[in-house]
């Protein structure tokens, strides 16, 4: 099977939507001539015209808010926002009308966009530029909220998200971009609202998402030298929830370590540890290990930036106070 | 004189019965709020109704409608159904929105009246998607967005003008400055003072100001923009001076401005001032104009005892439309 980069998977599904519908036009913050920020959109404006792939004023709320309004109007948009972070500034348009329009009218409207989000940190950007709010995001009833981490999963996502006609937030960690993965020619998707057991294993389960799998597979392996068999799930959306996978890993594993790049508090695993205390509790030989990221806005300085983010040896830590394996 | 001369009889007759209905229907709400069958917050249109009646009155069906939270008179205006609209306010199932709305969020798609929106200013960019998609699908539409003086001062107003103006998108806005967002006076709380011009020059728009108090005023003004817009021209400012005569909602104990104002706009009251002017000229008669008051009466009742006599909605509704 060919490999390509999570970048070039996000394109072709991109593409496959602009060649589909001539209703489907992208939005952003130079997306067009420039080519985004993140180069995902890079020569789009030359093969589809300015018209298709619309440059925006510096304006999130009100640009966000015009896509909402053209979905209710009949378009199909994808949005990018430049950083999740900027989010922040259409949170009124996304949670007031995109999540509550068709609620609060009586489901007379339907809003079929998707909002593209790099998202996560890593790559020292500071406080501004380098929090992550997806989990924010999916505690919005209206929403469904994915998140990627490989190439596969970020096109079958994507094609998912655009067969949808309720908003679909698609965070992606800005450190995935660039990663490689197997991507078949054929029109698969992802279901919305499924996870994947990326890794089969019966001693311990690790759910993470995004670049938090990263990590759940670099501590797999540190525990497989020691003869600890890990599996690990990746989460891929965070809302609608997929516990069924969840709790039958732990139901064979008897184990669980949660991992989340992100603010601990109220953090994605927070939920995701309170609904297996309340649905699998029996099933546990231990409490939940729970690794997230610190409770501090997030730093410059690479030794301070890698201070603050969970690695391996910080989730290999919890699992040894927990379970002492 | 001469616009009122050159429309017809029965146009004019219309424009009064709707004014009227809004009238009538708002002071029922506020009985009804005071008597505990209407809940939440509720902002009354009273005084204001040559805005709603007058710009509506001009479009054609196909055309969208936004609007703030002071939202009865439109949604009326726009011909919504008086009843629905009532068993909104009540909270019952038969509502225009389900009973999921109330008073701030009336919606009826099947009249492309898109809301009833209660952030402040929230409601700009949905005005400038709608008039996106018209423009992007090559459909004759115009989008006509109300809003009020306070929702200026707000981002979204500044960033909707600008995203209109640059992409010449068919949209009407339609500034009802009524003199107060709420409690602070226009200039108190605007640099630039009470008067809004400026705010649509800015944008390189076209700007009139029009006395919010004169439905056939209005309705000029409203249909010079509108085929400015559909000719692609781009969108057009329109300042209507009008005033509401009472609180900013039934919370309000109005004690922010004189009482000699309230009654200097009171003598420019569309509802007097407008029935008067048509009979005085011999247009309409002060008999038809008392059929036409009882009429509306009667459907008021009738709208009341249906609110009443309908469902609530059962507990299944709750986790309905949250998704398509």
């Amino acid at each position: 099977m060919p490999e390509i980069t999570l970048r070039e998977a996000l394109q072709r599904g991109l593409r496959e939507a602009l060649d589909g519908n001539p209703n489907v036009y992208l939005m952003g913050e130079d997306i067009g001539a420039y080519g985004g920020a993140y180069a995902i959109t890079a020569g789009f404006i030359d093969e589809y015209g300015p018209e298709r792939i619309r440059d925006v004023p510096i304006s999130e709320n009100t640009f966000v808010g015009a896509a909402i309004g053209s979905a209710i109007g009949g378009l199909r948009p994808i949005v990018e926002f430049m950083s999740i972070s900027f989010s922040l500034l259409a949170f009124d348009q996304m949670i007031n009308i995109g999540a509550a329009i068709r609620y609060m009218s009586g489901g007379q409207f339907k809003v079929p966009i998707v909002i593209r989000a790099p998202t996560g940190s890593g790559i020292q950007l500071a406080a501004t530029h380098s929090h992550a709010f997806e989990n924010w995001l999916a505690s919005v009833p209206g929403f469904r909220v994915v998140a990627p981490t490989t190439p596969y999963d970020a096109l079958g996502l994507l094609r998912s998200a655009l067969a949808e006609d309720n908003p679909v937030i698609m965070a992606e960690h800005v450190s995935l971009y660039g990663r490689r993965g197997e991507v078949p020619d054929d029109r698969y998707t992802v279901p919305i609202g499924k996870a994947d057991v990326k890794l089969a294993g019966s001693d311990i389960t690790l759910v993470a998402f995004a670049h938090g799998v990263v990590t759940a597979f670099e501590v797999a392996d540190k525990l497989k030298e020691r003869g600890i068999a890990a599996e690990v799930i990746d989460l891929r959306s965070l809302r609608p929830l997929d516990m069924d996978t969840i709790l039958k890993s732990i139901a064979k594993t008897n184990r669980v370590a949660l991992i989340d790049d992100n603010w601990r508090t109220g953090g994605m695993m927070a939920e995701v540890s309170a609904q297996i205390s309340e649905q699998g509790f029996d099933l546990l030989d231990g409490p939940v290990a729970r690794v997230g990221g610190d409770d501090v806005p997030a730093p410059y300085s690479r030794p301070l930036e890698q201070l603050v983010i969970p690695d391996s040896d910080r989730v290999i830590q919890a699992i040894q106070k927990t379970y002492g394996i | 004189m001469k616009v009122l001369e050159r429309a017809k009889k029965t146009l004019l007759a219309d424009l009064f019965r709707q004014m009227y209905l809004i009238r009538v229907f708002e002071e029922k709400c506020g009985e009804l709020y005071g008597k505990g069958l209407i809940r939440g917050f509720l902002h009354l249109y009273i005084g204001q109704e040559a805005n709603a009646v007058g710009a509506i009155s001009v479009l054609r069906p196909e055309d969208h409608i936004v609007t703030h939270y002071r939202d009865h008179g439109h949604a009326l205006a726009r011909g919504l159904d008086v009843n629905r609209c009532m068993a909104e306010l009540f909270g019952r199932a038969t509502g225009v929105s389900r009973g999921k709305g109330g008073s701030m969020h009336l919606f009826d798609a099947s009249r492309n009246f898109y809301g009833g929106h209660a952030i402040v200013g929230g409601h700009f960019p949905l005005a400038c998607g709608l008039a996106l998609a018209a423009q992007y699908k090559r459909e004759d539409r115009v989008v006509l967005v109300f809003f009020g003086d306070g929702s200026v001062n707000q981002g979204t107003f500044h960033e909707a003008m600008n995203l209109a103006s640059l992409w010449r998108l068919p949209v009407i806005f339609y500034l009802e400055n009524n003199l107060y967002g709420m409690g602070s006076a226009a200039g108190r709380v605007r640099a630039a003072g009470s008067d809004f011009q400026g705010a649509g020059h800015a944008y390189g728009m076209d700007v009139v100001t029009v006395d919010g108090m004169d439905v056939m005023a209005v309705r000029e003004a409203t249909q010079a923009a509108a085929e400015r817009a559909r000719s692609g021209k781009g969108p057009a400012f329109i300042e209507a001076k009008t005033f509401r005569f009472q609180g900013h909602s039934m919370a309000d104990p109005v004690k922010y401005r004189g009482h000699s104002e309230v009654e200097h706009w009171r003598k420019r009251d569309p509802l007097v001032t407008f029935p008067r002017t048509l009979v005085e000229n011999g247009l309409v008669t002060e008999k038809e104009l008392d059929r036409i008051r009882k009429e509306v009466e009667a459907t008021i009742d009738e709208a009341i005892k249906f609110a009443e006599d309908s469902p609530w909605p059962g507990p299944e509704a709750v986790n309905e439309d949250i998704y398509a």
